[in-house]
């Protein structure tokens, strides 16, 4: 396990987890640059499925969507830029120092913690009590999708699916890869402070036992470590071609007509005032 | 001790060939005081030594033509501390190296080793892995440590503290460190020479691993200031310190021209007080300023559970560096 993690002696002469093992940062920097060249191949020279990606959409429903439609809200999208630049700025200050950069890390480090926290919980209450909260969350359907595409994608004989509702299935996973890291990554975190001099938290370094404390270094190394992949991946996506039309409805809010029908079906994400009417 | 290739190469560029074909497990050898304490407690297992003693060229004091003085980094602090330039012209230098432990320390002891020396906290050498050995915690910062000869300013998770005496002397001095590798030379202030853990937590210099001191310049600039050194520790025979003081004043007319003053131990890096050097400047020196220097000195420190007793010992050190019957 030592690629893993990295382990040392405390004064009872135990071994403990001290830390993950910092190498793998390059692992993380060196699996998000791989996967960014092997998409790019993948969108530029892997033969696309005869009969298109997906299924078309009915003309009717289509005809009720409107010029522009409100994809984010103002306070999705201010949440999506703090979290945004708290978690650039937490991943800068965590690993440029490990890379070489050296300097005063830990306070921009924990105070980015606070306002990533902060925001998450904000966002938890507004996707709650605003949003639809069940929209963003996997399910059997996007399971079907997604293999039905694979199938499609090696050549395989399977219908076209649908187009997206209002979040597609990748979005969908990776919002839960996002998740997962920060039920790992913040609670860790928080914890940790307890460790460091702050305003906030009484110092206590005697909270947890030596064992547990380097559980929680571990867990939140790791989970960091992933995070730096995943943003990885999250920025490539932002700035593709054929993906800048969902960062600029991140940054203004809306999607066109035209991009709507392009990736979105009308009935699997009815849009404010173009249901159909009852008769 | 366990086994280790050893290197005795004998000029510099031998040397940095070495440090750089051994980067990571490389250990550079000069007196040696340093060097054993951590080889013999098996704390630092390098599987490569190089024994600076050989290479002439990094060792003895030659004057420059600005009127300073060059300081090979293998000199030793004997020699420092009795040569007659560095007595006449830097005397905090010469007091401050004749303040290094016992005699026998100094003959073997050099002013590379000194400044580069690493910090004495005891459950850092004690070989457990706190955050200055790539853990996660600090022993000597928790509710049940021993911690008075630990630090009252820039702790940042690790609490140790510079040990050197000499370093405080060679930044009021405003001496450069003269830094060779395999790819070049770069000089580097005495002030930014040392690092706090907020920058480095496991490292006290802005040395890298392939980084050999070759000299310490100090220029003409402080030349026959009025210099105070004094040094407090547990033990007078010998002993690291608890605080010590270095200061280089320009007076004239009884007033402050120009000031530097640098206290160690207190921080893991010699701490300037350049909130210090511009209150009194331009001050008269007498008693009142000196006492405001002391107050002013002591601000921002957070004493840990049993280290308090250095906030007054560093605020009269500070107090005393200024008086006027204090420097010479």
């Amino acid at each position: 396990m030592n690629w893993l993690v990295q382990t040392g002696l405390n004064p009872w002469s135990e071994e403990i987890l001290t830390h993950a093992q910092w190498n793998l940062v390059y692992a993380a920097i060196g699996f998000g640059v791989v996967f960014m060249i092997a998409h790019t191949l993948y969108v530029a020279f892997w033969p696309k499925p005869a009969g298109g990606d997906t299924a078309p959409v009915d003309p009717n429903a289509a005809a009720r969507v409107p010029a522009k439609v409100k994809r984010h809200s103002f306070a999705a999208r201010a949440f999506h830029w703090i979290m945004a630049a708290s978690m650039l700025t937490l991943l800068v200050t965590s690993f440029a120092p490990i890379l070489g950069w050296k300097f005063d890390w830990v306070q921009i480090h924990w105070m980015a913690g606070i306002a990533l926290t902060i925001s998450i919980i904000y966002h938890i209450i507004h996707a709650s009590f605003w949003l639809d909260f069940w929209s963003i969350w996997l399910n059997r359907e996007d399971l079907n999708e997604a293999i039905t595409r694979f199938k499609r994608a090696i050549g395989g004989n399977a219908p076209a699916p649908r187009k997206a509702a209002k979040y597609p299935w990748d979005n969908k996973m990776y919002h839960t890869a996002i998740v997962l890291s920060a039920l790992a990554v913040v609670p860790t975190g928080l914890f940790m402070m307890v460790r460091v001099r702050n305003p906030i938290f009484e110092r206590n370094p005697y909270l947890f036992s030596d064992g547990t404390w380097g559980v929680m270094y571990v867990l939140h190394g790791l989970s960091g470590i992933g995070l730096v992949a995943l943003t990885i991946a999250h920025i490539y996506f932002a700035i593709r071609p054929e993906k800048i039309w969902i960062t600029k409805a991140m940054v203004f809010g809306d999607v066109s007509r035209e991009d709507f029908l392009k990736h979105h079906d009308p009935q699997r994400w009815v849009v404010e005032g173009s249901a159909p009417q009852k008769p | 001790m366990p086994a280790f290739e050893l290197f005795q190469p004998t000029s510099i560029e031998d040397t940095l060939s070495l440090l750089e074909r051994h980067r990571r497990s490389v250990w550079v050898l000069a007196g040696g005081l340093d060097t054993f304490d951590w080889l013999k407690d098996r704390n630092k297992r390098p599987s490569v030594v190089i024994d600076l003693s050989g290479v002439t060229a990094l060792r003895g004091i030659k004057a420059t033509p600005d009127g300073g003085l060059e300081i090979g980094a293998t000199t030793t602090l004997t020699e420092i501390a009795n040569h007659a330039v560095v007595k006449e012209k830097f005397g905090l230098l010469a007091q401050s190296a004749a303040l290094v432990a016992s005699p026998q320390i100094r003959n073997q002891g050099t002013l590379g080793g000194n400044v580069s020396q690493d910090t004495r906290c005891w459950y850092y050498r004690s070989g457990w892995t706190c955050y200055r050995a790539g853990g996660n915690i600090c022993y000597a910062d928790t509710p049940t440590s021993i911690n008075r000869e630990h630090a009252l300013f820039d702790a940042n998770r690790c609490v140790a503290v510079n040990p050197s005496d000499t370093a405080p002397a060679l930044v009021a001095l405003d001496a450069q460190m003269v830094i060779r590798n395999s790819s070049g030379e770069r000089v580097v202030p005495a002030e930014e020479f040392f690092i706090g853990p907020s920058i480095d937590i496991t490292r006290m210099t802005v040395m890298e691993p392939g980084d050999l001191l070759t000299s310490i310049r100090i220029p003409a600039t402080w030349a026959g200031a009025k210099f105070y050194f004094e040094k407090v520790r547990d033990r007078q025979v010998w002993d690291f310190p608890l605080v010590n003081v270095a200061s280089a004043l320009k007076v004239s007319g009884g007033n402050i021209q120009q000031a530097r003053i640098v206290v160690n131990a207190v921080a893991a890096h010699p701490m300037r007080l350049h909130a210090v050097e511009a209150a009194v400047t331009g001050q008269a020196q007498s008693e009142a300023t000196a006492t405001m220097a002391g107050d002013l000195a002591v601000q921002g420190n957070q004493p840990l559970a049993h280290n308090g007793y250095k906030v007054p010992l560093m605020r009269n050190l500070v107090k005393r560096a200024l008086r006027a019957e204090a420097t010479s």
